[in-house]
């Protein structure tokens, strides 16, 4: 049961709504990246414009997870969605959770890229911000990517990453326990810097997430939770 | 299933030279119901390919697929309902209990009180309420008194969950209750004998949507003391009512898994195609 096709029901309708969420999880998905892209930019430019770009775009995320949360509860109770069409909808429903969960996370890190402009001084900890968000953006693009194809091999591949991401957060952590060690004087500083990590490792945490979810599709295992 | 563990199935390749073989779990341990290589015809026509099954005791099997997919045909093959229709014919093995349903001495009256059956339209004698119920009873000799007999009555409507609607009328005609009661009270006929197998042809589908939910909600009930074997169009009613599913096509067995399974991972692709309305 590995060709997974959304289309070709009876009723054509049916094809067209569930094509619909899709193209909404993709549109909220490709929004997603995009405010992480930029949240990340604003840390590195030290720009406090770009930050408020991402924050005053939030909305619109959370408009899309409620927007397609309805026409999944909408399909459900219309037309009894079962095997493939039930777990895309599960798997939507989930997916968008995930997605808002990693914008509000985006947005956390445009507001600290606020108060870090603001003051200024040193950039001790940007090398572990630009590290850990670029490979972050990567999983997350191709997350989005294995979505798009209902590709579980990619999605069991890119889940793999978050261990990498993981592992790259607790080193960071310890070089920033370093810095404030050397100097007490930056400890509110780096403690920001520490927040902005903390969120991209979520944000990984999410986006693996996302990764079960098209194996969920595709093969109706659940792997969450280290499920086999 | 609780009490037995379904083997997963091998069947043989159909007669109808398509190597299709049921996937899933058709077999269990000590069955009610044991089908093996089954084929029914229709004269010259086939309508059921080579099929082999088992039913546990106690369960809720629901049998699916599109109109003309051959339940039908299967379910009346379990009680020689097909005996009365001219020119059918059945082959391969019926098991009840171990014992051979289509040997020569078997007493299919007898039979037809131990595998009950309640169609899609419900059709109550043109008699009251009670005798409905009571006919059964006296001709198997299962009352020796009007006391006996009352009892049965009042315990079968009650297990059919009627009672309470009819008690105080129970010398009306059966045919002047509303839709879903008469179907309830064509359940009652068929628990009255003390059957062990139920066979529902569609049972709800001449029901409203609330006397749907009685049926079903009884169906639930009957399942604690009865094995039960549903057909039905409702693919929801399926889900809601079963323990295991099995989904027919064009003649052939596809597919016999546990309810849940088959609604939201199905293993075969025809049984995909049409739980999720991609043909009927």
């Amino acid at each position: 049961m590995d060709n997974l096709s959304f289309e070709n029901h009876i009723m054509k309708q049916f094809d067209e709504e569930l094509e619909e969420i899709r193209t909404q999880l993709m549109e909220m998905g490709g929004l997603v990246e995009e405010q992480l892209r930029l949240a990340i930019r604003a840390i590195e430019d030290a720009d406090s414009a770009v930050a408020e770009t991402v924050i005053a775009r939030e909305s619109q995320v959370d408009d899309m997870e409620m927007s397609i949360d309805e026409r999944c509860t909408l399909i459900i109770a219309r037309r009894q969605p079962a095997a493939s069409d039930l777990r895309l909808i599960v798997s939507v429903m989930r997916a968008v959770s995930d997605l808002e969960r990693i914008g509000d996370e985006a947005q956390k890190v445009a507001k600290l890229a606020i108060t870090l402009t603001e003051e200024g001084k040193s950039p001790s900890g940007y090398v572990e911000v630009r590290h850990i968000g670029q490979r972050v953006l990567l999983m997350l693009h191709a997350a989005l990517d294995a979505f798009a194809r209902f590709d579980s091999a990619a999605a069991l591949e890119t889940l793999k990453q978050d261990e990498q991401i993981d592992l790259e957060y607790k080193s960071a952590v310890r070089e920033l326990v370093t810095y404030m060690m050397e100097d007490p004087r930056s400890i509110t500083r780096v403690i920001n810097i520490l927040w902005v990590i903390r969120a991209l490792e979520r944000i990984g945490d999410h986006t693996k997430n996302l990764c079960e979810q098209i194996v969920f599709v595709v093969h109706g295992r659940d792997i969450r939770h280290g499920n086999e | 299933m609780a009490n037995s563990e379904m083997i997963e199935s091998v069947n043989n390749v159909s007669e109808s030279g398509t190597e299709r073989q049921t996937v899933g779990a058709s077999f269990c341990d000590d069955p009610k119901f044991s089908i093996r290589n089954a084929s029914v015809f229709y004269a010259e026509k086939q309508a059921i390919f080579d099929v082999s099954v088992d039913i546990a005791r106690h369960e809720v099997i629901a049998m699916i697929g599109p109109s003309g997919c051959g339940k039908s045909t299967f379910l009346r093959s379990l009680n020689r309902m097909n005996d009365t229709v001219e020119d059918c014919r059945v082959e391969g093995g019926f098991h009840l209990d171990g014992q051979d349903i289509y040997q020569d001495n078997m007493d299919v009256v007898a039979l037809r009180a131990q595998v009950g059956m309640v169609f899609q339209k419900p059709n109550p004698f043109p008699k009251s309420i009670y005798e409905n119920v009571a006919y059964g009873p006296r001709i198997h000799g299962l009352a020796d008194s009007r006391v006996d007999l009352d009892e049965i009555v009042e315990d079968s409507l009650r297990r059919a969950s009627l009672w309470d609607e009819v008690k105080d009328r129970l010398h009306q005609p059966g045919t002047g209750l509303s839709g879903g009661q008469q179907q309830r009270l064509c359940i009652a006929r068929t628990i009255a004998v003390n059957p062990e197998v139920i066979l529902m042809d569609e049972p709800c589908s001449a029901l409203d949507p609330i006397a749907t939910a009685r049926i079903e909600e009884l169906i639930e009930e009957l399942s604690q003391n009865f094995t039960i074997a549903i057909v039905t169009h409702s693919m929801q009613q399926a889900a809601r009512v079963s323990s295991r599913t099995a989904y027919f096509h064009l003649g052939e067995l596809i597919e016999v898994n546990p309810t849940e399974m088959v609604f939201t991972t199905p293993e075969h692709e025809l049984t995909e195609a049409y739980i999720t309305g991609r043909f009927g």
